[in-house]
């Protein structure tokens, strides 16, 4: 990687010379040839003139394969240690999908970096310092003049643009999202404005949201435009002075020649690096962004000799578990996720967890899958911690349907095949019938591909699919989060009395809020505010006043 | 060039003038150069005292002032035309209305009038005034050779065109190599992120750290093939860049051997020397600003496609007379069929029904039968093929959609609740409601959780009301249907979707008083709902396949099945 970076900057760099030194042997061959010396004299830099004539393009080429491929190298790199950094189980972050998607584009960075910014940079450099060295052996003042054309227009050019990009970067981010919110309001609320008369109203925020971008944008474009002027008037009049000084000094015509001319080119790699310096404000910030994901500390702490990984049967016991969500928003409520949570999991028992949104369903089916670090209270496993235990571990042994399950871009068998890679036929058809997808997947075919560019999945579907998967991973202890989220009336309650039907004998950790079949789990479990406020067989709770019967209730009455 | 951009900027004043300034200022800018060049090879020949470099540098500072105006009115003609377009594009997406738009992918669209037009800015602040450069600045500077040196101003003459020659024989043969390459680099993005968003899911079943093999896999199969096909794309630079710089050698050799001989002078000979590249400079710039300028293309291809939609929009001319009456119409479905574009099977078909004045319908069957197709039906968001909509014998069709949709309340299956106070959320139709009016109707539709917000009514939910939860939504969109007492017909769309039980019991509560003395057609699953309806339409694949109202009296029917229900729940309990 180092040594390719090397070969990159040399080669860039020798393109430049290249280039440098095909302008000043061609000026030099001139005005030399010009006091008509003998031929003899002028051979050197014939040579010279096409030898650098021909360099310069094949230097380039080089430059430009090898930039690239260090660059690709590098992103690549990059990605790996972002995704690396991302494996162990992260703490909630604000933003969800679109942060993700940032975070990927700013792996883009890093490539940006190094073709646009550093590569130029180093061989202007190295091109600069040649030319001053010229300068130097033929009149050190004018040399001097050019280190000082060459740093304002190579070093306090890009410095400025790249602070006064950085400046706009945070006035125009805001009209920009503004503007993106208008828009999905017309296009996402459509239906409602349209409804009800408002999408005038509508259009014209949206269009007053594009006025407010474009005006900035418009005083953005004058760093630009500064930049722009300044590096033509910088290289325009360091030429100037040099020619001034060397006839001044009495060089002659052949070093003049020589010295405009190298002064002229030598801006030429220079004065990118101002557009270069304005790209340099976004790179930064994608970079700082990568090192505070790579920076931020995993939400459990892994032991340093996990202990090992107890075998089946299972039982699994939840002592009064706390966990909180840290750190609250300010000025939020800190009320603990899971505040004192106890349950017991004996093989083959089938227990549910019923609760209003919010109460810490969920929570509790991350502390179990080593998810969220508990604040107090122990989940064992076998008796065995789970603090003390690999996570990957507890994941083999107690995982299931997540919240938010995804459908990867890839066949829907594959999309299976990720909870059991190994798994025949045989068994993904199985685990697809007990999911009650299989008519589905008949339809769709198992080489169908699914996700963003594919065949679009509906909620139902996707939750059957996210089931299938976790039967057929077949963990020893089964975690179901609201498996019937998303299906009209008719589809769930068939899935539910097909699940609780596949489930019997099987240790199940069932969290939902449909109360219909749940008379056949061995307990049910009520969450209200991180606390369990009742816990029984389905019959001893509908006979006591209380959220479930509350719920029983009002379920009944919808249900005809 | 791209025409339908370019009819775009004639078509604004404003564009047209900061445009032609902008070429203005780029070419006389490169006519410049010519000037300093001659100023240049003068003062080194000597032949101009050092007196002549103040003139040079007077030049050097008309061309960074003619730069300045470069930067400044290309940067205003980029945004000009980007809010032309994204005006027009803003326009059309509320032409299109909600039934126009269903034909699109939603959040392509958003991403193309917000950032996706930015794409332009490359095309129209560099390669706009790059080919204006490109199409002037060679041709006055083979003109000053030919009348400089004529054996130099040949070479650079025959060498000049191999620069475009090369440039399209190279770009053709690797155009192919080059998209290929762009479509497995964003496939490999696409791939990333891919990983990324589902790594809870690989997490859940043990195979996170599995694909972090693939990752690295799959990047390194990317580079491999990235680096074979650049191999080649970076041969036309290479061309070009050789073309340049021999023929730079090319002209500069033989100026000196006939330096030697005599036979040229010195001021000519370095005249050449300076010109000869900027012949080829301006082509070459033209050849990378096109390059950087493609995404700008594709945008641009993607609005005007946008634009260039037929919507079955309004119609001109077409719907301008006032509803009949005031009070709930008759609706009245006479043989309609809707059709999608691009959908073969009709989403109505042949549907023909009446709903009497002040009738509250439910609308069932599963999903995809038509029955959100029946309610944009009624809203005039999507037109019948064949058949009519009848309001009060009035065809739909000849109704002014704001008077008619003035009469209707309506709640989305997905309500929208826009970044504001949820107070101006409610009041959406019917801004001049007061602010105890917002709040009878949130008291009405049960939202009674916004006096537990944070400022009340005036709590500004985030974007798509991200800070409420999907009860308290439905429930927003439900006072905004409160909010407009005046409203005759109601149309809900599965209010009670996604609620949990307990939401649910307010919502259905909140459904029944809105629902009193008013027509109603509500798209309802869950048997609370329904429960509401005193008529019951199935529908299955567009069309009716039972409906219990028809021929029936609805008072009768009410009772009898309301009986049957609470029999039914009894039991269960």
């Amino acid at each position: 990687m180092g040594k390719r970076l090397v070969w990159a900057v040399l080669a860039g760099a020798a393109a430049d010379l290249a280039g440098l030194g095909l302008i000043a042997a061609a000026a030099w061959l001139i005005t030399r040839a010009a006091q008509q010396p003998p031929l003899a004299a002028l051979s050197v830099a014939i040579v010279a003139t096409r030898a650098f004539a021909t360099g310069k393009g094949v230097f380039r080429y080089v430059e430009r394969l090898t930039g690239h491929d260090v660059a690709l190298r590098a992103q690549a790199g990059t990605r790996e240690d972002l995704y690396g950094a991302l494996i162990p189980p992260q703490r909630p972050r604000h933003g969800g999908a679109d942060l993700l998607s940032r975070m990927v584009d700013d792996t883009e960075a890093v490539q940006d970096l190094l073709v646009r910014c550093l590569l130029p940079a180093a061989a202007a450099a190295v091109a600069g310092l040649a030319a001053v060295v010229v300068g130097l052996t033929i009149l050190p003042l004018a040399a001097l003049v050019l280190v000082a054309g060459l740093a304002l227009a190579g070093l306090a050019l890009p410095a400025g643009t790249a602070a006064a990009a950085r400046r706009w970067a945070a006035r125009i981010a805001p009209a920009r999202a503004e503007l993106a919110g208008r828009v999905a309001d017309l296009v996402h609320g459509s239906a409602d404005l349209a409804a009800y008369g408002a999408d005038e109203a509508a259009l014209r925020r949206a269009e007053a949201a594009d006025e407010a971008l474009a005006a900035l944008e418009r005083r953005q474009a004058r760093v630009h435009a500064a930049a722009l002027a300044g590096g033509t008037l910088l290289q325009g009049l360091t030429v100037a002075a040099v020619v001034l000084l060397a006839q001044g000094a009495q060089v002659g015509s052949v070093g003049t020649a020589v010295l405009a001319l190298t002064a002229l080119v030598s801006f030429e790699p220079v004065l990118p690096l101002a557009a270069a310096g304005e790209r340099m404000a976004g790179i930064t910030a994608a970079l700082r962004r990568l090192r505070e994901v790579r920076a931020a500390a995993p939400a459990v702490a892994e032991p340093a000799a996990p202990a090992p990984r107890p075998e089946s049967p299972l039982t699994v016991e939840v002592e009064d578990l706390v966990v909180r969500h840290s750190p609250a928003p300010a000025g939020r409520e800190t009320r603990p996720a899971l505040d004192g949570v106890s349950l017991r999991l004996t093989p083959g028992r089938r227990v549910a967890i019923v609760g209003p949104s919010g109460a810490g369903k969920s929570t509790l089916l991350a502390a179990l899958m080593r998810l969220v670090e508990p604040e107090s209270g122990r989940v064992t496993v076998n008796g065995a911690d789970v603090r003390d235990l690999a996570g990957d571990d507890v994941r083999t042994l107690m995982t299931g349907l997540t919240q938010d399950p995804y459908i990867f871009r890839t066949t829907l068998r594959d999309n299976l095949r990720l909870a059991g890679p190994d798994a025949g036929d045989e068994r993904l058809r199985r685990a697809v019938d007990d999911a009650r997808l299989g008519d589905w997947v008949e339809r769709t075919g198992w080489d169908a591909e699914l996700g963003e560019d594919g065949r679009t999945v509906s909620g139902g579907q996707l939750q059957r699919l996210a089931l299938a998967r976790a039967l057929l991973y077949d963990p020893p202890v089964l975690l179901l989060d609201e498996p019937a989220e998303a299906l009209d009336e008719e589809t769930a309650d068939r899935l539910m009395a097909d699940l609780l039907d596949v489930t019997r004998d099987r240790t199940t950790l069932l969290v939902t809020h449909r109360l219909k079949g749940l008379e056949s789990v061995d307990e049910v479990v009520v969450l209200e505010e991180g606390r369990v406020t009742q816990r029984g067989r389905h019959d001893e709770l509908v006979a006591v006043p209380g959220y479930y019967r509350d719920l029983w209730e009002s379920e009944v009455l919808t249900r005809r | 060039m791209h025409k339908d951009l370019l009819r775009l900027m004639r078509a604004e004043r404003a564009v047209r003038l900061h445009l032609a300034v902008t070429l203005v200022a780029a070419v006389l800018a490169g006519l410049l150069v010519l000037v300093q060049a001659e100023l240049l090879a003068g003062v080194l020949s000597g032949r101009f005292t050092a007196a002549a470099l103040g003139a040079l540098a007077a030049v050097v500072g008309v061309r960074a002032l003619l730069a300045w105006a470069q930067g400044i009115f290309a940067g205003r003609t980029a945004t000009g035309v980007k809010s032309a377009l994204r005006h027009r594009l803003l326009a059309r997406l509320r032409e299109l209305g909600p039934g126009g738009l269903a034909a699109h992918r939603s959040g392509e669209l958003v991403t193309l009038t917000g950032r996706g037009l930015d794409g332009l800015d490359a095309y129209l602040t560099g390669y706009l005034p790059s080919i204006a450069v490109a199409a002037v600045v060679p041709i006055a500077v083979l003109v000053r050779l030919f009348a400089a040196d004529l054996a130099s101003a040949v070479i650079v003459l025959v060498t000049l065109p191999l620069i475009p020659i090369f440039g399209a024989l190279v770009g053709m043969t690797t155009k192919a190599v080059t998209e290929r390459q762009y479509l497995a680099l964003s496939r490999l993005g696409g791939h990333f992120l891919d990983v990324v968003r589902g790594l809870p899911t690989l997490r859940a079943f043990g195979r996170a750290r599995y694909q972090a093999g693939v990752i690295r896999e799959v990047a390194e199969a990317h580079r491999s093939a990235t680096m074979r096909t650049l191999r080649v794309a970076f041969l036309s630079s290479l061309v070009l860049e050789l073309c340049a710089s021999l023929s730079l050698a090319l002209v500069a050799v033989p100026i000196g051997l006939r330096l030697l001989g005599g036979s040229l002078d010195l001021t000519t000979a370095l005249l050449v020397l300076l010109l000869a590249p900027e012949a080829y400079l301006p082509l070459r710039a033209m050849g990378t600003r096109f390059h950087a300028s493609m995404e700008g293309v594709a945008a641009a291809d993607a609005a005007f496609a946008v634009l260039d939609t037929e919507g079955d929009a309004r119609r001109e001319g077409a719907g301008r007379a006032a509803p009949p009456s005031a009070g709930p119409p008759e609706i009245r479905l006479e043989n309609v069929t809707v059709r999608y574009p691009g959908r073969e099977a009709a989403a109505l078909e042949d549907v023909t029904l009446t709903i009497r004045p002040g009738e509250r319908v439910a609308l069932v069957g599963e999903s995809g039968g038509g029955k959100s197709t029946l309610l944009h039906l009624l809203l005039g968001f999507v037109q019948p093929a064949t058949g009519r909509v009848l309001v009060d014998g009035a065809d739909l069709r000849e109704l002014d959609p704001a008077a008619w949709r003035a009469r209707l309340a309506f709640v989305a299956q997905r309500p929208h609740l826009f970044a504001t106070s949820v107070a101006d959320n409610i009041r959406l139709g019917a801004p001049g409601a007061s602010d105890e009016d917002v709040r009878r109707a949130a008291e009405a539709a049960h939202a009674d959780f916004v006096a537990a917000l944070p400022q009340g009514f005036a709590t500004v939910v985030g974007e798509r009301g991200a800070n409420l939860s999907a009860g308290q939504r439905q429930r927003v969109a439900l006072a905004r249907a409160f909010c407009r007492p005046e409203a005759s017909v109601l149309l809900l769309d599965e209010p009670t979707a996604r609620l949990d039980g307990r939401s649910e019991a307010a919502v259905v509560a909140g459904t029944a008083e809105l629902a009193r003395g008013r027509t109603a057609v509500i798209v309802a699953h869950r048997p609370a709902m329904i429960d509401l309806a005193d008529r019951i339409i199935r529908l299955h694949a567009g069309r009716v396949v039972a409906d219990t109202g028809a021929p029936v009296e609805p008072g009768g029917r009410q009772g009898e099945r309301v009986a049957a229900g609470h029999g039914e729940s009894g039991g269960e309990a």
